[in-house]
């Protein structure tokens, strides 16, 4: 298989509170022969609040880090979902207003850069799926995990707004009944869960100001799946990740009724099926303890 | 007229059913029909009227996706359904297709809902332009085409409540005035000619209505159907709310610039750092979870903050393109 080389926007979480999604894209990377150069000059998307705040900054951040890949000359793989949103919204904007584009790239031009538009923007998801295929993966499985009821989440940057997904990536999604997540979860082996609460909102982005709005959309989410007999969550969005793996206790409160499930990350899910090891793939570093293996 | 390329199918429609007067729970009724490549969602609400059962329900007025009367919900998807087709809503979810109020909570009967609480929040915004207007004006008020563009899309919304019954925080918070009312709230915000602006984002600031309690789902400009796009003016009313010298210091406001915070000091988010920056006091409520996250190597410590490379790029790009004071 040809050796696939992007350039990697780690965003703000993998350095943090989720190392396990770091580490187990870069095992996955290693398994699935694809080469990552990380922009370590990236700086943070701005998670959809920077631009509540001050719109025009955060599109010359962006459009920085998006200055960097083009530098490589490589596509920019995201592994966030909101990244993947503000970083592929900003392109939009810039590729669609001339105007914009040339007062960003004024100020780039301050620091020796410039924002052509040549990059691509694609989240780890569909770029393995683009990419690599869904049939290829199911022949690279190990180990597959075929006695698992694994439900799927989405997270909302991923599929809405949709026009905007579907500039970055070939697969076809749809908001409404989006497949991606649940094609993976079959290529690995897996039975995929059908419930209502997979392509909502987990209410992460209000989780301070609106707690008790994010804490029923958890509760919803992980009880959703529960209803369908999950055996586990899987999810392509790190803060999707966090609300569902710490604020299990909040989530039950809110809804009156305890709801607990481990949530893997789906580079997560990826690797046990091609058979890399928990410590590679971090799982101790989760709070809902992964039981399972 | 050609009809070659007229297709049909065989679909099983799940159809709520409910009359408050009569019925003490609502029920489904299966209707299967033959659905052709041409018609719109509307023509099957007719049918199940015309042909099956006379006293089926809903509304619907213009016929042309202007007077936003008809909207329903088909497999949980806000619809217009005069607008929408059977083949897109085959295509989206195949042959079973469950017909749906927007609002199963708000029925009155069949697709019938009491939208009084959509128009308590249409009106709570002032839905109207408010300004001192001269009884004997010498000249037209001249609006130039550049001032008219401000108004974007917000200005073509209908009031369908597509948006407003799809929005997952408004299900969970009444109070939240939700994205239609913010639309229009946006839609006289802009507008030169209104005078009241000052007023209004200070109400739509206040934590009554929680303008700030949007999660940022995108649902709404999902499901609108002439493309308002309610979350995009929501993101505009915030600006201005900063812009205007209206926002105040709350947990909301102080989350949007810690982001500026941080990333002049780190270029990453100093995640932590923002937890306290936007909480204040507040944080100790966050402190058990902090600490099960801690045991797990979920917490970076504020020495091991990890920083970008080039900081100094980032910091000259801050001073010079930052424009937004608070
Ligand atoms: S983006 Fe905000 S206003 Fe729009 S549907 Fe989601 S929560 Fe509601
Ligand atoms: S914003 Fe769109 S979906 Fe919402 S009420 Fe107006 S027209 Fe309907
Ligand atoms: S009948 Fe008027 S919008 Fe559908």
């Amino acid at each position: 298989m040809k050796k696939l080389k992007y350039a990697l926007f780690t965003g703000c979480t993998a350095k943090q509170s989720t190392p396990e999604q770091m580490m187990s894209t870069l095992a996955i990377a290693e398994k699935l022969n694809i080469e990552l150069v990380e922009l370590t000059e990236a700086s943070c998307c701005g998670a959809s609040h920077l631009q509540d705040y001050d719109d025009f900054l955060s599109l010359v951040l962006n459009a920085r880090n998006i200055a960097y890949a083009e530098k490589h000359e490589l596509t920019m793989v995201t592994i966030c979902n909101t990244c993947q949103l503000n970083t592929a919204m900003t392109k939009h904007r810039l590729d669609n207003n001339a105007d914009l584009k040339a007062k960003v790239n004024e100020k780039l031009a301050e620091v020796g850069l410039e924002y052509k538009g040549t990059s691509n923007i694609i989240h780890f998801l569909y770029a393995i799926i683009d990419d690599i295929g869904l049939d290829k993966i199911a022949e690279m499985v190990t180990t597959p995990l075929t006695q698992f009821n694994i439900a799927p989440f989405y997270g909302c940057h991923n599929i809405r707004p949709s026009e905007l997904q579907n500039e970055s990536h070939k697969t076809k999604e749809s908001a409404y009944r989006p497949t991606s997540l649940d094609d993976l979860i079959i290529a690995c082996g897996g039975q995929t869960v059908e419930y209502v609460e997979k392509n909502k909102c987990c209410g992460f982005h209000v989780e301070l100001q609106a707690p008790k709005t994010a804490a029923i959309l958890t509760g919803n989410a992980i009880a959703g799946a529960m209803d369908g007999n999950a055996d586990w969550m899987v999810t392509p969005c790190p803060l999707c990740h966090l609300k569902l793996d710490t604020q299990t206790h909040h989530a039950s409160q809110a809804i009156g009724r305890e709801v607990k499930l481990p949530v893997l990350h789906m580079q997560q899910m990826i690797g046990l099926a091609l058979g890399c090891s928990s410590e590679e793939l971090g799982l101790k570093h989760h709070v809902t303890k992964v039981d399972f293996i | 007229m050609s009809t070659s390329n007229i297709t049909t199918q065989k679909v099983n429609f799940k159809v709520f059913r409910f009359n408050a007067d009569e019925d003490y729970l609502p029920y489904y009724e299966d209707y299967n029909m033959d659905v052709t490549s041409e018609e719109v969602v509307l023509d099957i609400l007719n049918r199940i009227k015309w042909d099956h059962d006379g006293s089926f329900s809903y509304r619907r007025s213009c016929r042309h996706g202007i007077c936003g009367a008809c909207a329903i919900k088909v497999n949980g998807r806000s619809t217009l359904a005069c607008k929408e087709n059977m083949s897109t809503m085959i295509e989206l979810f195949g042959s079973e297709l469950t017909i749906e109020p927007l609002s199963i909570k708000r029925a009155v009967k069949d697709m019938i809902i009491d939208k009084g609480d959509f128009w308590e929040k249409h009106d709570a915004i002032h839905p109207y332009l408010i300004s001192d207007v001269d009884e004997h004006p010498e000249h037209e008020h001249i609006v130039t085409p550049e001032e008219a563009d401000r108004l974007l899309e917000a200005d073509l919304c209908i009031q369908c409540g597509a948006c407003h019954y799809a929005c997952p925080a408004l299900e969970v918070n009444d109070r939240f005035l939700g994205p239609a009312a913010f639309a229009k709230a946006y839609r006289f915000e802009a507008d030169v000619r209104d005078q009241a602006r000052n007023e209004r984002l200070q109400e739509l600031h206040s934590e009554e209505q929680g303008i700030w309690d949007c999660v940022k789902c995108f649902e709404c400009a999902e499901v609108c159907p002439k493309d308002v796009n309610p979350i995009d003016k929501i993101t505009k009313l915030h600006l201005m709310l900063f812009k205007e010298g209206v926002a105040t210091s709350n947990v909301a406001t102080r989350h949007a610039v810690g982001f500026k915070h941080s990333i002049a000091k780190h270029g990453m988010l100093d995640e932590g750092g923002l937890v306290l920056y936007s909480e204040g006091p507040g944080i100790v409520k966050h402190i058990p979870v902090a600490l099960q996250m801690f045991r797990k190597g979920k917490i970076v410590m504020p020495w091991n903050m990890p920083k970008s490379d080039n900081l100094d790029e980032i910091q000259k790009l801050i001073k010079s393109s930052s424009t937004a004071k608070f």
